[in-house]
């Protein structure tokens, strides 16, 4: 069982403050859509207005189609995996995971059978007795995970999920979560700040700002083309250079239009703009890459991040051309 | 020095204690008057104390309005508690000061104003009365426990329940309830122990039927004997049980 979102032009204050200002997006019936954004930006209220902890003062959820107005968090088709976890630290296993289709008065026999499977799902076969206690950060996010699939919503909402858990964990949990989706086929709507995970895991990201959606898109594309400055910026590390009708701090540039040419670290190469050339001040092995900050000659004040291959260390002071194979100008 | 710190610790005990100590000794007492010297071991004023069919009756009287004011103070402080704990209401503050104020006001003032108070109505003096009065007193303290007791842990949990599909009396139920075990288990055990000991509000709020304070008083208005040490050690045992179950309880997490 899957279904679609549509959410319609929800607006939603918190006293004198905007949480969400008008905000609209249709997610399709399976997609793993992510919502990104510093916190603060709205995507938790947004969550909690899909899951009916909160009402939206204006504008409309359909899940499936049917309107939710007034619908509580127990009679909707959505369940919650909690950043907390949230399980129930009386019960089991077995019984946390069946706690759901216990509320819907499947008998206990079925049930367990049913808390088995989805304890199997995600790798905690023959636990069921356990308590949550015994279990690491990790397993008790499978947990709260498998216990919100049990009932098998058509909408399942991730409140940070991974939060709480420590890098590598949270990268080993990210592909598995993406392969979980696959096979439940469930729509999964993903709150989280960082954009590493939201690429990780995300069919289609939703950046978010300031209580409005600022770009939506595949990772690809919000990253390569973002829509605006904030997602440009949010996405990963970015060069900006401010442009007037193709005048810059560098010079005349090759560009059409005025705003802020955007280049990421990585974009520098052989071909491409030409930004003229820099001056080496310092590098750093990353390991992947070797990043270099680089004085362009034509205004020395500026800053440029440069990510180089591996292999290329220009010395300090020495000179290196500036072309971009990848940019934009996107608006103030 | 050290030894001085023993001696004081000592001291203190024996103050705390020498009392009981007498009580429950002299209830052993081979003779017709609890005071020294000793006369030698007897289970006479337990025999003469368990035949007692008035002071049994009283026995049971307390068991009984111990057990069921405490359950309804518990049941009244809990909900309370959740209530004020998980909802935003305006004057909250004022709320939970008002419902803690009776631990301030004295048993005897509560005891005159729900005498006139069942006056007015025309409610008959009985157990009831004393049950309705220890209500009163322990209502507060199930209420501070419970209140203390409730963290966002609970409140996440809550959230869960009610996510997967639970009604608000099986979120309580099902999930607040176990999760408080503790708490309400402490909270009960105090009330249980308060309402056992309480004599002011059971003296003037039960008329025929009385409870075992009351009981002993009268006892005690026809002089000395080691039968009331008795009766006293008894009611003491019973309260060193509730309140070492509720201690027990508290610790089991």
């Amino acid at each position: 069982m899957t279904a679609g979102v549509s959410v319609q032009g929800v607006t939603q204050r918190y006293g004198a403050a905007l949480a969400l200002d008008n905000v609209s997006l249709e997610i399709a019936a399976g997609e793993f859509v992510v919502l990104l954004g510093p916190s603060g930006c709205g995507k938790t209220t947004l969550l909690n207005i899909l899951g009916g902890f909160a009402e939206p003062d204006a504008g409309a959820v359909l899940i499936g189609g049917r309107d939710m107005a007034g619908v509580g968090p127990k009679d909707r088709p959505t369940t919650t995996v909690f950043q907390d976890y949230a399980l129930f630290p009386h019960m089991t296993l077995a019984e946390n995971v069946g706690f759901g289709l216990r509320m819907r008065g499947v008998p206990a026999v079925v049930r367990g059978g049913r808390a088995a499977d989805m304890l199997a799902l995600v790798g905690l076969e023959g636990r069921g007795a356990r308590r949550p206690h015994e279990l690491s950060g990790g397993q008790r996010q499978r947990v709260a995970l498998a216990r919100a699939l049990a009932v098998e919503p058509q909408v399942l909402l991730l409140d940070e999920p991974l939060g709480a858990l420590d890098l590598k964990l949270r990268r080993a949990m990210q592909d598995e979560l993406k392969a979980i989706q696959r096979r439940v086929g469930t729509t999964f709507v993903h709150v989280t700040h960082d954009q590493e995970e939201a690429m990780a895991i995300a069919d289609r990201i939703v950046v978010m700002n300031a209580g409005r959606i600022e770009d939506v898109g595949p990772p690809r594309q919000v990253y390569l083309t973002p829509r605006s400055l904030f997602s440009a910026g949010f996405m990963g590390e970015i060069n900006k250079i401010p442009v007037q009708n193709g005048v810059s701090p560098l010079g005349p540039l090759d560009v059409a239009g005025s705003g802020v040419l955007c280049v990421r670290p990585e974009a520098f190469g052989d071909t491409g703009l030409d930004l003229g050339a820099g001056t080496v001040l310092d590098t750093a092995f990353f390991g992947a890459y070797v990043r270099v900050h680089v004085a362009p000659r034509a205004a020395p004040k500026l800053r440029l991040v440069v990510h180089l291959p591996q292999g290329a260390v220009p010395d300090v002071g020495a000179t290196i051309k500036l072309r971009a194979v990848t940019w934009r100008v996107l608006g103030a | 020095m050290r030894a001085l710190v023993w001696v004081y610790l000592a001291a203190a005990y024996a103050f705390i204690f020498l009392p009981v100590v007498v009580l429950v000794v002299f209830s052993f007492q081979d003779g017709r008057l609890p005071v020294p010297p000793f006369q030698g071991v007897s289970f006479q004023w337990y025999a003469k104390v368990l035949g007692d069919r008035d002071l049994m009756a009283a026995l049971g009287n307390s068991a009984l309005v111990a057990g069921v004011s405490s359950a309804v103070a518990l049941i009244l402080g809990f909900l309370a508690a959740h209530g004020l704990a998980r909802s935003v209401l305006p004057g909250s503050v004022w709320l939970r000061g008002l419902l803690i104020a009776p631990m301030t006001v004295s048993y005897l003032i509560i005891a005159l104003g729900l005498l006139s108070l069942f006056n007015q109505m025309g409610l008959r003096l009985s157990l009831l009365t004393a049950g309705i009065g220890h209500v009163v007193i322990n209502l507060p303290l199930c209420f501070a426990i419970c209140y203390a007791a409730m963290g966002d842990h609970q409140k996440a949990a809550e959230r869960a329940a009610r996510d997967l599909g639970a009604s608000e009396f099986r979120v309580l139920w099902l999930v607040s309830a176990p999760m408080l075990a503790p708490a309400l288990g402490a909270a009960f055990f105090l009330s249980v122990t308060f309402s056992w000991d309480e004599f002011i509000i059971a003296f003037l709020l039960t008329r025929f039927d009385v409870t075992l304070p009351v009981e002993i008083w009268s006892m005690l208005r026809s002089g000395l004997s080691p039968a009331t040490n008795a009766v006293g050690s008894l009611v003491f045992l019973v309260s060193v049980v509730a309140v070492v179950g509720a201690e027990t309880v508290r610790r089991r997490t």
